[in-house]
């Protein structure tokens, strides 16, 4: 045998560099391997706090995300018509000087006529500080097409939600539930946590219209109708309640479950909580029998107790929970035809629920005590845990049901305790504590204050002297009050309607809204290019800045292009989206490891030097000149309040002070040494129970989390809402118009509810739902483009469940017309069993438009992808009231993506999937043919 | 011909739980990342941003729709990648002695400089394995990360095949499956690990996991009520039930 010698020990690199992923959301830690300073090889840091060494394939891939063809490589001018793809390369000196010219007229006179909107932006508490000093109230991210009801519906109800808010306790848990988790946030998190208590033998339950992904590894899988998880919820909730299995202590001592609920029918304060003079909840404390603020040390809080004083009646919350959910008609029986569970499998798994965490229930030897100043020997573990995304909240309904499924949690008195879900700082936060959405524009100055916010009744809405909406997406309005993402989604065609009124430029970054983040996106394609009478644009201005030559390139008429992410700087900040864990606060930053090949500008650099061009406050000194040189500087040197700044890490002179200190110029040095991020842990004591843990509180005082104590009490019964109820009902000065009073009673039910909007999606004659998931190999990653990614995912069939392949006689590869209230697509088919038999899905954003991302015109993404976008309005279908209603839940204007109602017949088929469009133009030509890709000899 | 070792002093392999694999391609992508950039010629891909794009790659992941007799259809995630098998026909029917399999640790590895890409092997290998890199001309293969897995040039922690290390569910194991008291040997006992297609009567060194029973859970109904105890009513009106609540905070 003749083996060959092998080199056992090849030099690996010639330098490993750590920095932040940016392939999605998850903001994993990363080894950069270079060779010859070039990348080559990429792997999770095991250091880091987020992922612990492994990554995902969107990481693994970023080698090619970095190197893509696709990348923009200097500034563009439009020179053609606006879609068209005609453009110039200017140099940036002039490309901000045109920027500037645009920008600064509007600020001088109506700083409102900018519209700046950021998409897949992880620096948001810079891009709202950037357009706060410019004024303009009309900014957001891309929050309210994506999850804003998970966040806003936990935020309000315990003030916190899932993912990057918390993280189930994956060491102590039994039994983890998720509900309508595609196979996204929280990529690799979960992915771990999945792993760690398989391995444990916990029990996991799917509830998903399909079982792909983390609900294909699922113990049991529950295959819900889609939109019908808040009943499925408040059915066991009927079935928990019913049967006494809730943590009673937990619900009176921590929730707003005993707080007496003013009863005075007819009147302005009907169903407001009663509050002392000082304004705090009241409840009845079982010791003295009288009514007492919550917080007051040594208070039982009654459950049960009614209330008589004066002739008024005064009953707990937990009165009219009791009065609303113990209802035969949220009995298994009443529900399971509509949800498609039959009864018996939602009794079963409430009894599991209950089971587990009332049987399996544990103590960890820790004292704690709490906001009463009541010190307890143990912290009891109830070791259920759950996590939900985008599948229950994208839904019209989606509000509501996030709250029903944290107030499941609740009364199992599972939250932030050992085994069940608990909050990563700087939450827990409740509503109360954040700011409120600010609105006040004044020429040539800043913004009253940040943009978004949570409103806590009809006077926190942004709403201008005459009523009319102040923001041009009409977040914060009678239509959607409770919008504290903003709507993205509505920009554009509220921009092209002049309602509610005309703006002059719109600026967006990484925000592909001429196609797959737009709904209807042939109407929005028409927006930003149709003329007006006098030949204008209906838009005027677009300046649009990302890394790629994604499909919006060619709609704008100013390209400022971005640089990748292995050549930025940036921070993940706790005072924005942060990567803490459970245990600890955490924040990161990305650097510069590699250096720019092309001529293009970090986006958040190059805002600091337009700001300063602009003159804003923030952005230039007092003689006026840049105040920071780039993104990196004002990471460093930017201070929110004295002492706290973008980065908590290395603070102080000396770089030994966590969260609160000085400004230390050799911050990013010292991430750097420490691989990129920053960790500061949780003292023990702290880590459980944290919105009632004294030690809890005062270490987030500490690190500059909170500026004193804010103990709190959980939502059940959310008062915001009611006095939005009450507005409708005709109180107060701030009225909604007419049209919108009888929904408003409707919706905004403090306790959570149920409702369905198949009707306004005319279920009748489009039975079938249709919905999308991203695949885990790109999910959130900013383009399929990727020349390893797309060998996985290249285009998307339409995966249609067995007994609608049956009906509409089709086989593996035909082709089906599908059919909405707005549109129709013809696409390929592709037979799945593990689906719910009224369900048809597809991945989402893998159709490619032709010319765009440097791909070839016949790429799959291109002939044999497609959008499900064609299909959705950002309006429902006219009901013949002569008014427009939106495509979004009406409590916080959350893109209802996933109320989609279609139908299904064989098509013959066509050449290329349907709707066609001409191609774009590519700003950057196309990729290379063949790849081998090795960068060290 | 090519022979193989008549035995091998280890047998290094891979473990992968078919219970916990979520099907994200890590792995696949890792794996091709690693091996573009180092052991022989890189991966190559061809019509990279075209259509028919095609590349190769060491390790795929495949997904199965399963029906069983009663209850609802599951999909199972199934990587893929050379098995390292003790009687590998793609050894035995190499033609140059491009393939074999190493004494030391039973790796199965093409030494690229032999191997003149005639396809013998990816034909007798019954797994699929092997793919021919269209721009080498080389047969490629998992080659275990031999490169890592020994190399001092990494921290020790790191001295396993990338898809392992990188597995974000912990569904892959790496470890020497001759030694029963080697925790890969341990998982494999414990969770009855499987052969894949064990008539082929390759032996293949990688062992699956099988995935648990799926949709275990009783129905609550009378004549199985194991849980239903759980839910047995305080009370049927809501007057009992506050009834009920009264009585029992008293004894809180």
């Amino acid at each position: 045998m003749n083996q060959p010698k092998l080199d056992l020990s090849p030099k690996v690199s010639d330098e490993v560099r750590k920095t932040t992923c940016y392939m999605c959301a998850c903001r994993c830690g990363i080894n950069v391997h270079l060779k010859d300073g070039k990348v080559a090889y990429i792997e999770g840091n095991r250091d880091h706090p987020v992922n612990q060494g492994v990554l995902c394939a969107k990481g693994s891939a970023g080698i090619m995300q970095v190197n893509a063809p696709s990348r923009l490589r200097k500034p563009l001018k439009r020179v053609g018509e606006r879609g068209a793809g005609d453009f110039e390369e200017i140099e940036w000196d002039e490309a901000l000087q045109i920027a500037t010219d645009w920008l600064a007229p509007l600020r001088r006179d109506n700083p409102e006529k900018l519209a700046f909107f950021t998409g897949r932006d992880q620096s948001q508490s810079f891009t709202s500080f950037w357009a706060q000093n410019f004024g303009t109230p009309n900014y957001a991210a891309h929050g309210g097409f994506c999850s804003v009801n998970m966040a806003a519906g936990g935020i309000y109800t315990m003030g916190g939600a899932f993912w990057e808010f918390g993280q189930p306790d994956w060491d102590h848990t039994k039994l983890f539930m998720l509900f309508g988790v595609a196979e996204d946030h929280d990529s690799n998190p979960i992915k771990m946590g999945i792993g760690k208590i398989k391995k444990r033998g916990a029990r996991i339950i799917g509830v998903n219209p399909i079982r792909t992904g983390y609900n294909a590894v699922a113990d049991d899988w529950v295959g819900i109708t889609p939109g019908t998880d808040g009943l499925f919820i408040l059915s066991m909730i009927h079935c928990l309640m019913k049967a006494g299995r809730m943590d009673l202590q937990y619900l009176a001592q921590y929730t707003n479950a005993p707080v007496l609920v003013i009863d005075n029918p007819g009147a302005e304060n009907h169903g407001l909580l009663w509050r002392d003079a000082n304004g705090k909840e009241l409840v009845i404390d079982r010791a003295t029998g009288k009514p007492t603020p919550f917080d007051q040390p040594g208070v039982k809080p009654d459950l049960a107790a009614t209330h008589v004083v004066d002739g008024k009646t005064y009953r707990p919350v937990f009165h009219h929970m009791a009065e609303m959910y113990l209802d035969d008609s949220y009995a298994p029986e009443a529900v399971a035809d509509r949800c498609g569970i039959p009864a018996a499998r939602i009794r079963t798994i409430a009894a599991e629920l209950a089971r587990t965490a009332f049987e399996e229930a544990f103590e960890l030897d820790q004292e704690w005590t709490d906001f009463r100043g009541e010190t307890h020997r143990t912290m009891v573990g109830r070791p259920v845990s759950f996590h939900a995304m985008r599948g229950i909240s994208a839904h019209a309904n989606g509000f509501q049901t996030c709250r029903a499924l944290h107030t499941l949690q609740i009364i199992l008195g599972t939250v932030e305790v050992p085994g069940g879900f608990r909050f990563k700082p700087p939450y827990p936060k409740p509503a109360t504590a954040h700011p409120k959405p600010h609105c006040k524009v004044t020429p040539g100055a800043p913004l009253d204050g940040p943009h978004l916010g949570f409103v806590h009744g009809p006077d926190d809405l942004a709403l201008k002297d005459d009523g009319s909406p102040a923001r041009i997406d009409k977040a914060f309005t009678w239509e959607n009050p409770m919008s504290a993402h903003g709507l993205m989604h509505m920009v554009i065609s509220n921009a092209y309607a002049g309602d509610p009124y005309k703006i002059d430029v719109l600026f967006m970054y990484m925000a592909n809204m001429s196609w797959n983040s737009s709904m209807n996106t042939r109407g929005v394609i028409d927006m930003l290019t149709d003329r007006d009478a006098n030949g204008d644009y209906v838009i005027p201005k677009i300046i649009y800045s990302d890394a790629y030559s994604s499909e919006m390139v060619a709609y704008a008429d100013l390209i400022l292009p971005d640089t990748t992410y292995l050549e930025r700087h940036d921070c993940i900040s706790l005072l924005d989206r942060p990567i803490c864990e459970a245990d600890a606060a955490a924040d990161a930053i990305r650097w510069p490891v590699i250096e720019p090949d092309r001529d293009v500008k970090g986006f958040q650099s190059m805002l600091c030097e337009l700001g300063a061009k602009l003159d804003l406050p923030g952005f230039v000194n007092e003689d006026g000149s840049q105040k920071y040189a780039d993104y990196g500087d004002y990471i460093v040197n930017h201070q929110r309040k004295p002492g706290i700044g973008p980065l908590a890490g290395f603070r102080g002179e000396k770089g030994d002070q966590a969260g609160r200190g000085e400004v230390n110029p050799d911050q990013l040095d010292k991430y750097i040494e420490n691989g990129g991020f920053f960790v500061e842990h949780i003292p023990a004591g702290a880590t459980y129970y944290k919105p009632w843990n004294k030690a809890y509180q005062d270490w987030a005082v500490g690190m500059g989390l909170y500026d004193s104590p804010q103990p709190y009490l959980f939502s059940l019964y959310a008062e915001p809402m009611r006095k939005f109820q009450l507005a409708a009902e005709g109180f107060g000065d701030r009225q909604p118009p007419d049209h919108l009073r009888d929904r408003i009673k409707a919706t905004m039910s403090p306790l959570p509810i149920w409702y369905s909007s198949e009707e306004d999606n005319q279920a009748a004659d489009f039975p079938i739902t249709a919905l999308t998931q991203r695949p885990m190999a790109m999910y959130h990653s900013w383009g399929s483009q990727n020349a390893w990614l797309r060998q996985l995912h290249g285009h998307n069939p339409l995966y249609l469940p067995t007994r609608l392949m049956r009906e509409n006689n089709l086989a593996d590869g035909d082709w089906a017309k599908v059919t909405s209230p707005h549109g129709e697509i013809t696409v390929p088919v592709l037979e799945m069993a593990a689906l719910n038999e009224n369900t048809v899905w597809t991945w989402n954003a893998i159709g490619k438009r032709k010319g765009a991302w440097a791909l070839e015109e016949n790429a799959p993404e291109a002939t044999r992808g497609f959008l499900l976008n064609h299909l959705i309005h950002e309006l429902l279908p006219p009901k013949g009231d002569g008014l427009r209603w939106s495509n979004s839940d009406p409590i916080t204007g959350q893109a209802a993506w996933f109320d989609l109602k279609v139908r299904i017949e064989k098509a013959s088929a066509p050449a290329e999937s349907k709707p066609g469009f001409a191609p774009i133009k590519s700003p950057v030509g196309h990729g290379p043919k063949n790849l081998t890709w090795k960068v060290g000899s | 011909m090519t022979t193989l070792p008549d035995k091998t002093d280890k047998k290094l392999g891979l473990v992968i739980d078919l219970d916990t694999c979520v099907g994200c391609h890590a792995c696949v992508i890792s794996c091709k990342g690693w091996n573009t950039e180092n052991y022989g010629a890189p991966l190559s891909d061809q019509n990279a941003y075209g259509a028919d794009n095609s590349g190769t790659f060491l390790n795929r992941v495949h997904s199965y729709e399963v029906q069983p007799d009663t209850g609802a259809a599951q999909l199972i995630h199934f990587p893929k990648s050379c098995l390292h098998c003790e009687d590998a026909p793609c050894v035995t029917v190499c033609p140059t002695g491009a393939s074999y399999k190493r004494v030391e640790d039973g790796i199965v590895l093409v030494n690229e400089s032999d191997c003149i890409g005639c396809g013998l092997c990816a034909w007798a290998c019954p797994y699929g394995a092997r793919e021919l890199d269209q721009a080498a001309g080389v047969m490629k293969k998992c080659t275990l990360c031999v490169d890592r897995i020994y190399n001092e040039n990494l921290p020790e922690e790191d001295r396993q095949p990338a898809c392992v290390r990188t597995c974000p569910s912990n569904a892959r194991h790496f470890g020497d499956l001759s030694d029963p008291d080697s925790d890969v040997s341990k998982l494999v006992a414990e969770r009855g690990g499987m052969d894949l297609m064990p008539e082929q009567g390759t032996k293949p060194v990688n062992k699956y996991l099988p995935p648990r029973p799926k949709d275990t859970l009783p129905d609550t109904t009378e004549e199985f009520d194991i849980l239903a105890p759980f839910l047995a009513p305080v009370a049927e009106e809501p007057k009992g039930f506050l009834g009920w609540l009264d009585k029992t905070l008293e004894k809180l």
